[in-house]
């Protein structure tokens, strides 16, 4: 037992116990954290193993921005979370067994051969004498360049879908339109009216 | 590095589907609504485009291009199907126009999200390695769940999108797991060294079932095959008509070829596990999507049930493992999801402004009102059940063939049953149809587009020519999978 396989179960049970946490505490900011707990003890792991930018990447941009998003989310929402939260002790039994079945099941398979040296593998960065960080550009921008292009499309349908079904165009509502107000000639904002000079006696008729 | 290592030039019709998708979304901003037209000629075209370079240099079976490392694979198989699959877009289209039109839902994003959704099932047809699966099956099944949710301000409709999303991330996340068990047992992500480590027995066999059972419940999800069934006929009932033209037929092919690179092209070591698997899958789907299709009242939940009927099918051919199974479950495919595209778009067509033709009842006296139109849904309705000389019997025929063929004959008979089971909903309609007074109130006459009505006819009448083409279709299938 060295050090690094010390310290990689116990990151490892902490991810676990964070991640049973998010579904299971009631207070839905408080799942929010233990996912953000999660997410970074994962990052720790990867950090054990050598994937420093994606450490980083994920701390950066899951961390710091989507579940900060998520926070504010939650935050805002004003969900009445007992009702739904009734049936839980009722199902926790039938529920805890089946995990702990499935548990049992995989560790039954898993643990049965040849999967620990599979984790010690040589790094391909190593490998090669490039940093990880490199490798991985590398890797994102050549051999996975097809994936890597399948997902961006995927992000722009994720915009394109949200936005076509959340824009409205409200009817009636006033608002500036700088572009308009920028290009308005003298004739749209006054008009001027020719009239005759009124004279007493027209009053009076 | 130049572009060619890559192989990009075996991509040309993805990638004109991608620009044309782009071109779409952005030209659109600039196209007044009454000139809506544009864009949908603009679409078609795009569809004609890429099907010329799909034909153009079509891969006759045994030939294999490789682009991406083995990310992606062109062969007959995939050419096929994408040719298939550029058709059905272009009918999604033309049928849904006028039903769009009428709603107030036609608008540009429509063509773009279906042409996204189609370039993610090309993607599927394609992928030779497990990322580019689960990123085509990404990108089909995101853009159908907006098309599902497009018409938003209706509460069936939202109702169905938020369903089909929950389940259908659910049934993403099992697929992803599975693939990671694979990855884990294999150490690779390509589908061929997935096989090849599960031949030579350097990956752990125990790994690899847990992950094939994984992958096998994400297929029948896509399939709608039956204990992940759930959300089928919720999403085709609530989508507007148009959508569910497109969710209940393309997607079935992307599936198919799903299944087959998985099963076949990654896991063809473990075929004594997963067939069982798939039997089971399909004997449950066989049974009860037939016996809940009897009860319906409404036509599009009764094709959703009916679907499970042919899922049943599909999946008995896919389990056999033969050339003979993977060819006429191709087949199969092929049949139905052009016979529901033709189902789907009768009722799409039959539907006018604040007039659904959804209920079953809509269709009493149909022989009356629309001849036409009662003569080619009968067709369609006789080729589903499976009547001689229409395509569905030979594609049932085929199927029985291959899996006595595999010496699966308790599945053949069972299969048999319940394919004559499911005669009778179908003759229902036709009965009502035709021999049945036309219902009281006034029902609007069909659109008279000539363009749909040369469109629907075509679809119906592939199911009669069948009888000519069935035989070098079948050619080709054995070829492709030989």
């Amino acid at each position: 037992m060295n050090y690094e396989l010390v310290l990689f179960y116990a990151l490892g049970g902490l991810m676990l116990a964070a991640a049973v946490g998010v579904i299971s505490v009631r207070n839905p900011v408080h799942a929010v954290l233990l996912l953000v707990l999660a997410f970074f003890t994962a990052a720790c792991l990867w950090l054990l193993a050598g994937a420093e930018f994606l450490a980083v990447a994920l701390v950066l941009v899951y961390v710091g921005a989507v579940m900060v998003l998520f926070l504010f989310v939650v935050m805002m929402l004003d969900v009445r979370i007992e009702p739904l939260r009734a049936g839980f002790i009722r199902y926790l039994p039938l529920g805890l067994f089946v995990a702990a079945l499935m548990a049992l099941e995989m560790l039954a398979v898993v643990t049965v051969k040849g999967v620990g040296d599979r984790v010690a593998e040589a790094d391909p960065a190593l490998a090669t004498g490039v940093s990880n960080t490199e490798w991985v550009g590398r890797a994102l921008f050549t051999d996975y360049l097809y994936p890597f292009e399948l997902a961006g499309v995927i992000l722009t349908v994720a915009i394109v879908a949200a936005i076509v079904l959340t824009l409205r165009r409200r009817e009636g509502v006033r608002k500036q339109d700088p572009a308009r107000q920028v290009m308005v000639r003298r004739t749209d904002r006054i008009r001027l009216v020719k009239m005759p000079a009124e004279t007493a006696r027209e009053e009076k008729g | 590095m130049n572009e060619f290592a890559f192989g990009l030039s075996l991509l040309l019709p993805e990638l004109v589907v991608l620009s044309g998708l782009c071109v779409l979304l952005l030209l659109d901003l600039w196209i007044s609504p009454s000139r809506r037209g544009i864009t949908h000629f603009l679409a078609l075209l795009t569809l004609a485009f890429a099907a010329l370079l799909t034909l153009r240099e079509f891969h006759v079976p045994g030939e294999v291009g490789k682009a991406f490392g083995g990310m992606f694979l062109r062969d007959a198989m995939s050419d096929g199907l994408k040719t298939a699959l550029y058709l059905l877009t272009g009918a999604v289209f033309v049928y849904g126009r006028g039903y769009l039109a009428e709603r107030g839902l036609w608008k540009g994003e429509f063509y773009v999200l279906v042409l996204a959704a189609l370039l993610g099932m090309m993607a599927l047809t394609s992928a030779g390695n497990l990322l580019a699966v689960y990123l085509g099956l990404e990108l089909m099944a995101l853009s159908s769940y907006a098309l599902v949710a497009f018409d938003r301000d209706a509460p069936k409709s939202s109702e169905a999108a938020i369903k089909y999303f929950v389940l259908g991330a659910l049934a993403s996340g099992l697929m992803l797991y599975g693939m990671s068990m694979l990855y884990g047992a294999s150490g690779s992500l390509d589908l061929a060294s997935i096989r090849q480590a599960a031949l030579d027995g350097s990956a752990s066999p125990e790994l690899l079932r847990l992950g094939t059972v994984f992958l096998i419940a994400g297929i029948a999800f896509k399939f709608g095959a039956a204990p992940f069934h759930t959300w089928l006929p919720d999403v085709y009932q609530g989508s507007p008509s148009a959508i569910t033209l497109f969710v209940g037929s393309l997607p079935k092919v992307a599936a198919f070829a799903m299944a087959y690179r998985l099963l076949e092209g990654g896991l063809s070591p473990l075929l004594e596990f997963w067939r069982p698997i798939l039997i089971a899958i399909a004997m449950l789907s066989l049974s009860l999507g037939n016996v809940v299709a009897l009860a319906q009242s409404n036509l599009k939940r009764m094709l959703a049930y009916s679907n499970m009927l042919h899922v049943g099918f599909i999946l008995i051919g896919l389990s056999s493992g033969t050339t003979y199974g993977y060819a006429s479950a191709m087949v199969y495919t092929l049949f139905y999801t052009v016979a529901a595209a033709g189902a789907f778009g009768t009722i799409v067509v039959l539907s006018a402004r604040g007039f659904e033709a959804e209920r079953i009842e809509d269709y009493r006296g149909l022989a009356r009102r629309a001849p036409w139109h009662a003569f080619l849904m009968m067709l369609l309705m006789a080729s589903l059940a499976g009547f001689p000389p229409l395509f569905g019997f030979f594609a049932k025929i085929l199927i029985l063939k291959a899996v006595i063929g595999a010496e699966l004959i308790e599945v053949a008979v069972f299969a048999l049953i319940f394919a004559v089971v499911g005669a009778f909903y179908y003759l229902r309609i036709v009965k009502l149809m035709f021999f049945d007074e036309p219902a009281e109130e006034r029902i609007p006459a069909p659109a008279a587009d000539p363009a749909v009505r040369f469109a629907l006819s075509v679809n119906a009448l592939i199911q009669l020519l069948a009888l000519f083409a069935w035989g070098p279709l079948l050619a080709f299938s054995l070829a492709t999978f030989s």
